[in-house]
């Protein structure tokens, strides 16, 4: 069991919190993503349990061992760098099993397992080129081999793939997510992309100044955010201030009555309400709250609307097809769904 | 489409000013040299044209054998030594805060400004039995008798690798600075301690700017012939304090023209074995 827990975990630099009392749990075998704006701590974090930071306080367990004091080179981590830090003196076979070197695993069985990891990672037969020699998602996979070389207890990653472009990154992502399931490592992977946290993750943690606002399944997240910004970082959505008042959402002076599976989490007074784009409905002016359209977007597989009621923007996602036909400057009736919006502070 | 790299690259003939300046400047001489050292020497005091192997065949003798030894030995370890203290050096310092390496770099760089001369005499002094550190180490009473350490062996090499030093520092200091400090950070996470990750990823990978500092520490201290003067005892003058005194005390031309070219191709031979052991293997 490689549970992989965090106690009250601080990191100061200087005077600057980079880490505020960070608490969590990774269970066993799960994939993790630590997402959050640039600077939020993410990076930190990583090194803190990788061991390159030493905590100010706080204490790190690795399968129940604690591990705050032990130095890196004796923890047994798996690591990839943002900068990948490929070994440009060795070959990629040795850049592979350079982990196993230093343990003094003889040459036969180290060949042996850079040929076993090249078909993992499905770059078999390159294990004699120089990373210089490779393509930047080669090189990505060179590093995540290398990393899985010793089977980690903890594999940890820091943003492996911000340096691809969009598709190729899109097919690592999967693969990624794959080859974790198939070995069944404990893996902390930190991204600042919430699709990529979404595409990867079992467990999302979302950061903001060194203090972890959320954290929980994907989709429990992005259906029920803990707060504003956690609502505003993962997917698009729409947030407007509002008041709570005996069970009613008054929005832009209009009342809505809260209906069952709106999930409030502030019992009265101000608070913001959170609607994603695909729950916002459009009808006839006097079917809600007023709205004028500033903008139309078609992408084929669904239409954007930007609009903008009182002083706030509102988008909602069309499906394609839609009988309604909007243009800029048509004044709509916004209604946002029953059941799908989510009140927070 | 085949003529557009000529308009935006610079114009041809541009690439026969660094052959002109290689010419002019370096085989030129090079080719005086060489007449003179298949000259006949007049010994009235200078030279006339010729050609025979006299010169060198005088060279070919135990007592020249053993100065192109000390020569190379010398400057090899003060090459030697300035890598050894340099490189850690450097790697500290690139770890330093911005303003402290500046700092450094600017002491280092205003020993470049010092002569031979000075360097020369301000160690004997140093070095010396009346005003010399012997007086220090007497006071603090490490020794019974103030002594002198010039001239010496130590004095020589002591000197050599003053001058040396900043040189093998400023080679040395942007490779070093460029390395990319999350190598060694990796090396340590899969399992690598300090030392290791120092002698397996930090060495290897700059081992090129190895070669070339000690190959710029060599040469440069290999034409040093004021300080085996100053500092050194007559059994450690080098070859280039015995082409100084053929060319100008002895007024033999032909000579130490014959020496130069001698000292000139081993040093290119140990040069070009130098840079063979810092080439990469493999690389492109
Ligand atoms: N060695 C350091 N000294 C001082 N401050 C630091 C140091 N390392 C990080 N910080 C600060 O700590 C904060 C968190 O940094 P960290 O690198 O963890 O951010 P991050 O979440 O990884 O951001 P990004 O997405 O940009 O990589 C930042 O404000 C950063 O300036
Ligand atoms: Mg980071």
């Amino acid at each position: 069991m490689t549970t992989l827990r965090i106690e009250g975990l601080s990191k100061l630099f200087g005077t600057f919190k980079a880490l505020d009392d960070v608490s969590l749990e990774i269970p066993d075998g799960k994939f993790v993503c630590l997402l959050g704006p640039s600077g939020c701590g993410k990076t930190t974090l990583l090194r803190v349990i990788a061991g390159l930071e030493t905590p100010s306080a706080g204490r790190v367990f690795v399968g129940g061992a604690d591990q705050t004091l032990v130095p890196t080179h004796k923890r047994g981590m798996g690591m990839v760098f943002q900068s990948l830090a490929l070994f440009p003196h060795l070959d990629v076979a040795d850049n592979i099993t350079y982990p196993l070197a230093i343990r003094g695993v003889d040459k036969a069985t180290r060949r042996a397992r850079a040929e076993e990891l090249l078909d993992l990672v499905r770059l078999p037969g390159l294990g004699a080129r120089r990373v210089h020699q490779l393509s930047g998602g080669q090189r990505q996979r060179v590093a995540i081999a290398r990393g899985l070389s010793i089977n980690p207890q903890v594999f940890l990653l820091d943003e492996p793939l911000s340096a691809l472009d969009a598709s190729l990154r899109e097919h690592m992502q999967i693969e990624l997510r794959q080859i974790q399931q198939s070995l069944g490592v404990t893996t902390v992977v930190v991204t600042h992309d919430q699709k990529e946290a979404l595409t990867m993750a079992d467990l999302v943690i979302v950061m903001k100044d060194g203090v972890i606002q959320q954290a929980g399944a994907p989709m429990e997240i992005y259906h029920n955010p803990a707060n504003a910004f956690v609502a505003g970082f993962i997917g698009t959505t729409n947030l407007l201030p509002c008041e709570i008042n005996a069970g009613a959402i008054s929005v832009l002076g209009h009342s809505l009555a809260a209906a069952d599976g709106d999930r409030i989490a502030v019992s009265r007074g101000p608070a913001s309400l959170s609607v994603r784009p695909e729950h916002v409905l459009l009808g006839a002016p006097e079917e809600g709250l007023r709205a004028e359209v500033t903008f139309v977007r078609d992408l084929g597989e669904s239409r954007h609307v930007l609009m903008r009621a009182g002083d706030q923007d509102i988008t909602a996602h069309l499906p394609p097809g839609g009988a309604l036909r909007v243009a800029p400057g048509d004044t709509v009736g916004v209604s946002f769904r029953p059941g799908e919006r989510v009140v927070v502070q | 489409m085949t003529d557009m790299p000529s308009q935006t690259a610079a114009p041809r003939w541009l690439g026969l000013w660094p052959a002109a300046m290689l010419t002019l400047f370096f085989l030129a001489p090079f080719g005086i040299m060489l007449a003179v050292s298949v000259a006949h020497r007049d010994v009235s005091g200078f030279y006339e044209w010729g050609f025979e192997w006299d010169s060198y065949a005088r060279f070919l003798s135990v007592f020249f054998a053993k100065v192109m030894a000390v020569s190379l030995s010398v400057s090899l370890a003060a090459a030697a030594i300035c890598v050894l203290l340099g490189f850690p050096f450097t790697v500290f310092l690139s770890a330093m805060g911005h303003t402290a390496q500046t700092r450094i770099l600017v002491v280092l760089l205003s020993v470049l400004a010092l002569s031979e001369v000075i360097i020369g005499f301000s160690l004997s002094t140093l070095l010396s039995q009346t005003a010399g550190i012997g007086n220090l180490f007497h006071w603090l009473g490490l020794i019974p008798e103030p002594r002198a350490y010039t001239p010496s062996l130590f004095a020589l090499i002591a000197g050599l690798c003053y001058i040396g030093f900043p040189f093998a520092v400023l080679v040395l200091y942007p490779p070093v600075s460029r390395l990319d400090p999350e190598l060694i950070e990796a090396a340590r996470v899969m399992g690598a301690s300090g030392p290791r990750a120092f002698f397996g990823v930090i060495i290897p990978n700059l081992r090129g700017a190895i070669v070339g500092a000690f190959i710029l520490v060599f040469v440069f201290t290999l034409g040093s012939y004021l300080l085996p003067q100053l500092l050194g005892r007559s059994e450690h003058w080098t070859l280039s304090v015995h082409i100084t005194d053929q060319a100008i005390y002895q007024s033999n031309l032909p000579f130490a023209a014959a020496m130069s070219v001698f000292l000139m191709l081993v040093a290119l031979a140990l040069v070009g074995l130098a840079s063979l052991a810092g080439r990469e293997r493999g690389a492109a």
